[in-house]
């Protein structure tokens, strides 16, 4: 055969294959956004639609109110406000420490940096219940049982991020420093001027993940806050299905529609980046 | 650095220790710690509810282990050159993966609900009478794992994507030669090329579903009168350390799952060197 035949039967061959494709894709990506259509739905949907036997699968007249309901039956903007101080505090403080510890590790020589740094990276392997009612004690030994500086706390620091960001700082080129260096300048304004905007693509990813799991994270929150009031939104909605007598479910899906919301818009805003960083982050 | 440090010292560092003292401790009512050796682990390894976690939790893997052929499938699909609205089926895939564990669990719950729930009138329509899900023992896990399949699916989807793109052009194109099928051309080049990211994402997957306890919290609630049958081990440890206030005894629960977790690592080690081919 030659190669223009072997060519063109390729052609032909990835036409027809890549038909198969968008029918596999296209059905799989359908089963992966059904939950998400059907939760739109249902949240649109009065109660006897959602428990009519028979789906609905569409409202007879679109129950806007749902939606505002949930901000009479719930503390949604309680829980709300705790959700974005945590994520927020969580993420800057975990910018400004991972990023000058990763630099750190990255860069300078210290006595003990191998032992320090193993010591750091073997937190990566250890699963989370191991330190978690050590870390209860703490935060009640500070009294800061259901305060916001009680979730907020362990979550500041983050073996993983001090991780992603030597990985940056290691894969950039030390010529750049010694140049900085040569011109006059002191290491902070190097790390400032020179490393810091070099390393942007690593901070970013860092911010995305800590904010994607400080406002999706479950357990904690939920160990150290008793009150719906100053809970954030992931333990809020899942001690609102523990109640038996709540069985409103359109204002359930409304509420865990808008719970979600701000992650989801984030992701679809920034896709490309969210999908590569945690691909990353799968490290951890 | 330093502030990092301390930091880290303080919140992870020193618990690990402190958990791992407090496992043989038993703790009183009004605070106070007594050693008692090795009582907790005695206790639990004659508790039945320690097996009925570790079979669900096993199960849960299982199930979502499942999910990494497919995954491999369909990351082989995705990354066909050329294909159009691949980021869209990109993200299509990965919004399971980012969406809080919590609320997607609402949904799930009317999706598999016995009586209205929409996978039952399904089942319904070629003649099946569906299970209630979320309130049968032994069933429930299953509906659990199902979710957790839906959710980490996207994840291998990338990971495998990217050791994909690693795979040389040339010898899809020797194969083609060759006159290989396209499935010949993915069981014989793909996977064996790809098998040392199927093993990563593996040991991702099983670490991550020992670790069991958002989705199954929140898909089953705190009241269900299943729990006791559905429990996965990450749910006795909060129960222990939480909810009956048994702290030493949920340390040895901690320990339990932590060296679980390093027994099935290290054997996933072992095993990569029968299966996994290093380009």
């Amino acid at each position: 055969m030659t190669e223009a035949a072997v060519r063109t039967r390729r052609r032909a061959r990835r036409g027809g294959s890549h038909a198969w494709a968008h029918i596999v894709l296209g059905v799989g990506g359908f089963l992966m956004a059904f939950p998400f259509l059907w939760q739109i739905i249902m949240s649109l949907s009065t109660n006897a639609e959602v428990q009519s036997v028979v789906p609905t699968f569409w409202p007879a007249e679109i129950q806007w109110e749902n939606y505002a309901t949930v901000f009479e039956r719930l503390p949604f903007l309680s829980q709300l406000r705790t959700s974005i101080v945590i994520t927020i505090i969580r993420c800057i403080a975990q910018i400004a420490l991972c990023t000058l510890a990763g630099y750190a590790f990255a860069r300078m020589h210290f006595r003990g940096r191998a032992l320090v740094l193993a010591l750091v990276l073997s937190i990566l392997m250890i699963p989370s219940q191991v330190y978690l009612i050590s870390q209860y004690q703490i935060v009640q030994g500070f009294g800061w049982l259901n305060t916001i500086a009680g979730i907020v706390a362990p979550g500041l620091f983050s073996a993983f991020g001090t991780f992603l960001m030597r990985t940056a700082f290691l894969n950039l080129p030390t010529e750049l420093e010694e140049a900085a260096r040569l011109d006059g300048a002191s290491p902070v304004r190097t790390f400032w001027s020179v490393m810091l905007p070099l390393a942007l693509p690593s901070i970013s990813v860092l911010a995305i993940t800590s904010a994607l799991w400080s406002w999706n994270e479950l357990l904690w929150p939920l160990v150290i806050s008793t009150y719906q009031e100053q809970m954030p939104l992931a333990a809020g909605l899942a001690t609102l299905v523990s109640d038996k007598s709540n069985t409103n479910y359109p204002v359930i899906m409304a509420a865990s529609m808008m719970a979600m919301a701000p992650i989801l818009i984030l992701f679809i805003v920034l896709q490309r980046r969210v999908i590569d960083g945690l691909a990353f982050s799968g490290l951890k | 650095m330093l502030p990092l440090l301390s930091g880290i010292a303080l919140f992870y560092l020193w618990p690990i220790l402190q958990t791992f003292y407090y496992s043989f401790t038993e703790w009183g009512v009004f605070g106070g710690s007594e050693w008692t050796g090795v009582d907790n682990y005695v206790r639990l390894v004659s508790d039945p509810q320690l097996y009925v976690a570790l079979g669900n939790t096993l199960l849960y893997t299982g199930i979502v282990l499942l999910g990494i052929p497919i995954a491999v499938y369909l990351a082989n699909l995705l990354n066909l050159p050329g294909l159009r609205f691949a980021s869209l089926y990109r993200v299509l895939f990965f919004l399971p993966y980012v969406a809080m564990p919590t609320a997607i669990a609402m949904v799930w719950r009317i999706i598999f609900n016995g009586d209205f729930g929409i996978v039952n009138y399904l089942l319904s329509l070629v003649g099946i009478d569906g299970p209630y899900w979320v309130s049968s023992p032994g069933i429930a896990i299953v509906a659990v794992a199902i979710v957790g399949l839906w959710s980490s699916l996207g994840f291998s989807m990338i990971v495998l994507g990217a050791g994909l793109k690693s795979i040389a052009i040339e010898y899809y194109e020797a194969a083609e030669l060759d006159g290989a099928s396209r499935w010949r051309q993915f069981t014989s080049i793909t996977v064996p090329l790809l098998s040392p990211s199927i093993f990563f994402v593996t040991i991702i997957t099983v670490i991550s579903s020992f670790q069991l306890f958002d989705l199954l919290y929140a898909i089953l609630g705190s009241q269900n009168a299943v729990l006791p049958k559905s429990l996965s081990l990450v749910y006795l440890f909060y129960e222990a350390g939480f909810i009956t206030n048994e702290k030493g005894y949920a340390a040895a629960i901690a320990m339990v799952i932590f060296v679980l977790i390093g027994l099935v690592t290290l054997l996933q080690f072992r095993l990569q060197k029968r299966w996994v081919s290093v380009d």
